[in-house]
């Protein structure tokens, strides 16, 4: 799972209002290189909660993401670079995302969130 | 400019929508006054399964590259001439302004005729003979068979034959044209089912998924969603053409595990060199976990919900709860981790409505939802097709599966943004569903939804209407459809 799919995911259990975002548990990381496409990260980026963004980065250990950004530095070669693996190159294989309101777990196998509900939650 | 095109005997309803779609993706559909657009012609005594149109275009360099992305067209062409008899074709042809045909039949320059009758194979020897009698065609360029600078086609149609059951086109007919371009089918091979690794049983046949990506106007650096992702087949042909994608599905065997480490989603986007998805999760299209305030990140959403033939739908929650034959769930703390959840039928009605609900949020304005609707035969109009207020149908093509069943592949716009109102809208409709589930599920087998009937054995239970229908053998009259149209047809 990339950063762009845990940010765009909340807790959406019955009667949770405040269910993003959501916290991550890492158990193993990959990262896979990818081309940097700036067009993509231009259109992404006003459609994308920035602080979820950079605070999921920090507790991976990515610190290279500004906590205060603004459309213009979209055309600054080193944050396009930065942004572009935050959000895309680092994937959360094994582990687990955390409801921060319920502290329900969506375990995260094989790069693949399980968001299902159970039935005493929908 | 108007150009001939000359399409395949194959998906005849997906033919103009097709070319409609590219046009479009290349800059030209609706044109600034009425009458400037994209417009159809046939000739009168055509039939709408004809495979000859007129379509009018800018310019030959639109309909060149419609014609090269196309699967459905055999080709495009300048017709030079044409007349119901060879001396109505000459006549034509000599009339044709001659600045328009001297650039092509000068000296330099390479050409090659073919020669075609619709529904026919020539031998070689009829053809040297037609091509013989081309002599009223002022050609002084060089003979070239292979790859020749341009091609002319000399188009025959013999009224008195049936061809593949479909009516007599009309009496004799000829065109003599110059190509524009020839359709490529070689990406349908490329992406054939036979070949791909990791495969459900009900993956997307290949032509129809590159099909379905076309209609979403798919182009590079664009973001696609499936949320009844399954083996990714739709999403692969959309990631052909550029497109960077997203899957969900319920079913998280299929998403996760697939068969095997080399045999899954992922490896199905690697076996062909292309991208893999940005991401893909589990999740109920009932109950998506979406953040509340995500909207229009998607350019295009394309996908086959599951509606109950091969593959049911399903959503979360317990059936026995849903149905009130039992209490709410609670699952003790300890039993939590490997807890499997139990899901519940999901109805054609409440599917479509969560998917138009998502894809009314989701959508950029003008982007657009493709997706699959079960009809019965006779049922493929506007009239039963689901509405929103925030789409447009631009399109539907029907494709007919069985005797009495086809689906539809409709493509609608996104032309009103999604307001407070249809989100307010859309959460009673949830919740009316989530407390009529039982009687929806009842209304639904009445009303003869496709599961029931197409597995209730016939005259059984298949509700009033389609027992009046189908008479009471399930038979439907054979005499309201053309024999030619088939599965592929």
């Amino acid at each position: 799972m990339r950063l762009i799919t845990h940010n765009m995911l909340s807790c959406n259990i019955k009667g949770v209002t405040n269910g993003y975002p959501l916290g991550i548990e890492a158990s193993r990381l990959e990262t896979k290189e990818s081309e940097l496409n700036p067009e993509f990260l231009r259109k992404i980026f006003p459609k994308l909660e920035w602080k979820a963004l950079r605070d999921a980065a920090h507790s991976l250990g990515l610190n290279d993401l500004p906590e205060h950004v603004e459309p213009s530095m979209l055309e600054d070669a080193d944050f396009l670079k930065n942004f572009h693996h935050a959000l895309l190159e680092v994937h959360l294989e094994e582990g687990a995302l955390i409801c921060p309101e319920t502290g329900r777990r969506f375990p995260v196998t094989k790069g693949v969130p399980n968001m299902l509900l159970n039935e005493d939650e929908v | 400019m108007w150009y001939l095109c000359y399409f395949l005997h194959r998906l005849l309803d997906y033919r103009l929508p097709e070319v409609e779609a590219l046009a479009k993706l290349y800059g030209f559909s609706e044109g600034e006054k009425p009458g400037q657009g994209l417009q159809w012609k046939q000739a009168p005594a055509h039939h709408p399964d004809s495979p000859f149109y007129y379509v009018f275009l800018p310019n030959e360099e639109v309909a060149h590259k419609i014609v090269s992305r196309s699967l459905l067209l055999k080709g495009m062409y300048e017709v030079w001439g044409e007349g119901n008899s060879k001396e109505e074709l000459i006549e034509a042809v000599s009339s044709y302004p001659e600045e328009r045909k001297a650039p092509y039949l000068a000296k330099d320059h390479t050409f090659k005729i073919v020669v075609d009758r619709f529904g026919k194979v020539l031998s070689s020897s009829e053809q040297k003979a037609c091509i013989e009698s081309i002599d009223y065609v002022p050609f002084q360029g060089q003979v070239q068979l292979k790859n020749p600078q341009h091609k002319f086609w000399l188009i025959e149609i013999d009224g008195q034959v049936v061809n593949n059951g479909l009516p007599p086109l009309e009496g004799k007919h000829m065109y003599f044209a110059r190509e524009i371009g020839a359709g490529d089918r070689s990406l349908v091979s490329k992406y054939e089912l036979s070949r791909r690794k990791y495969l459900g049983p009900t993956a997307m046949d290949a032509e129809i998924a590159l099909l379905m990506a076309t209609q979403a106007l798919v182009q590079p650096g664009q973001l696609v969603y499936d949320p009844f992702v399954g083996t990714g087949s739709i999403l692969i042909a959309a990631a052909h053409f550029g497109a960077l994608t997203m899957g969900a599905d319920i079913d998280i065997r299929v998403v996760r595990d697939g068969r095997g480490p080399d045999c899954n989603v992922w490896s199905n986007f690697k076996q062909y060199n292309l991208a893999p998805p940005l991401g893909l999760f589990r999740a109920d299209n009932n109950m998506p976990p979406w953040r509340n305030n995500v909207s229009e990140i998607f350019d295009a959403i394309i996908c086959d919900p599951p509606y109950g033939v091969r593959a049911g739908g399903r959503k979360s929650g317990g059936r026995k709860m849903l149905n009130g034959k039992r209490d709410a769930y609670i699952i003790p703390e300890e039993m939590r981790k490997d807890h499997i959840p139990s899901t519940a039928p999901y109805t054609l009605e409440e599917c479509v409505h969560d998917l138009f609900d998502m894809a009314a949020r989701l959508l950029v304005m003008g982007g657009r939802l493709v997706y699959f609707f079960p009809a019965a035969r006779d049922e493929c109009s506007e009239t039963h097709f689901p509405k929103h207020p925030c789409f447009t149908l631009v399109s539907k093509s029907e494709q007919i599966l069985s005797t009495r069943w086809s689906r539809c592949l409709l493509t609608m716009e996104k032309t009103q943004r999604y307001s407070t109102e249809e989100a307010d809208c859309a959460r009673d409709r949830h919740l009316e569903f989530k407390e009529n589930h039982l009687q929806i599920l009842q209304a639904s087998k009445e009303k003869g939804n496709l599961h029931s009937v197409v597995f209730t054995p016939s005259g059984g239970a298949a509700g009033p209407h389609l027992q009046e229908q189908y008479g009471a053998n399930g038979q439907t009259n054979q005499e309201s459809r053309p024999k030619y149209r088939g599965k592929y047809v």
